[in-house]
């Protein structure tokens, strides 16, 4: 899933200090199960604004409402009647949600009360851990099922850099040397050999590299019969 | 034992502290109480097994979201204690009363508490 944390309070406080009507639009896919945009971050958020406009002793009257997604145009049209109604939207979703917002309703202002971080999972309860980059061309089955890509600092691909230390990354010790424990993992597998191969110069035409992804499936796209 | 606690607090019962949520909280902050403790079984004992180190780690939460908002994170606190302290429970009562006594009324304006 798309992770991502919370702005400062007083991050979003000063996005929207001009604004007195507010609408807080939180999203139910994935920044609800990482805890970071769903109904009861949307309900926190909106309380924790009230709390510190009565403080300050100033004005505010706050909406909220939860979409099922904010990345399909079907559930962002679930708010056209009542968006215009406010002086800006604050959009709990990852970076795709106000930016479609945005598309569908040129003449509000949308504001993000999250910073997208990144593809990942959670590992244990509350904490959640890199384990994609989106690079466009997977192959994680050449390195034991583990991305050096999205989990070495320097997204090498034949083998640890000179900062792998008993298992960890030089850039933190409580990072994972993700090579130390490819080459382990294979070692156990008996698979070793594997990774002798020298691989090709990565093309990263498919990553960000290449600009502005899209994805096509014909089969689904409508009028082509 | 007819104990006696301050008048000033007023008691909601939920049964259990893990179904305190951090939502409850702030809304009671943010009607205008000038103070909220949450008071849950002791720590090991909780008959749903982990309801209120739940709770202890909202009410810490809602401390961080206070100490954000520049209001004193001590107006919220979670105590523990057994239905058997009736002692305990007065004692906390009062222990929390002088303890917003001393902070003094909300700095939340406008709220709509009487």
């Amino acid at each position: 899933m798309i992770v991502a944390d919370r702005k400062s309070l007083d991050e979003i406080l000063a996005m929207v200090e001009g604004d007195k009507k507010i609408l807080l639009v939180g999203c139910k896919g994935c920044v609800t199960v990482c805890n970071t945009g769903g109904l009861k971050e949307v309900e926190i958020l909106a309380s924790s604004m009230k709390i510190a406009r009565k403080k300050a002793g100033k004005e505010i009257d706050i909406d909220t409402h939860v979409l099922e997604r904010q990345c399909d145009r079907e559930y962002v049209e679930q708010i056209s009647e009542t968006v215009n109604d406010y002086d800006a939207v604050i959009s709990m979703a990852c970076g795709v949600g106000p930016q479609f917002l945005s598309e569908a309703y040129k003449e509000q202002k949308f504001y993000p009360a999250v910073n997208t971080t990144f593809f990942g999972g959670a590992t244990e309860h509350g904490v959640w851990e890199e384990r994609c980059a989106g690079c466009g061309t997977c192959g994680i089955h050449n390195f034991g099922g583990l991305c050096p890509i999205a989990r070495c600092a320097k997204s090498l691909l034949h083998g640890p850099c000179g900062g792998s230390s008993n298992g960890n990354c030089e850039i933190n010790k409580d990072t994972e040397c993700i090579w130390d424990s490819i080459v382990r993992k294979k070692m156990e597998q008996g698979q070793l050999e594997d990774l002798l191969g020298v691989k090709g110069a990565k093309s990263w035409k498919t990553a960000r590299d290449g600009g502005p992804r899209r994805s096509i499936r014909e089969e689904l796209v409508q009028g082509n019969i | 034992m007819r104990l006696t606690y301050p008048a000033e607090v007023k008691i909601i019962q939920v049964p259990c502290t893990g179904r305190v949520d951090i939502i409850h909280l702030l809304n009671a902050m943010e009607d205008g109480a000038d103070g909220v403790y949450v008071a849950g079984c002791l720590e090991g004992e909780c008959h749903y097994i982990e309801g209120n180190l739940k709770a202890k780690r909202k009410v810490k939460y809602v401390k961080k979201i206070l100490e954000e908002l520049g209001i004193e994170s001590e107006r919220v606190e979670m105590y523990n204690l057994s239905s058997a302290q009736g002692a305990r429970f007065a004692e906390i009562a009062n222990e929390m009363v002088d303890q917003i006594r001393q902070l003094g009324p909300t700095p939340i304006k406008n709220s709509n508490a009487a």
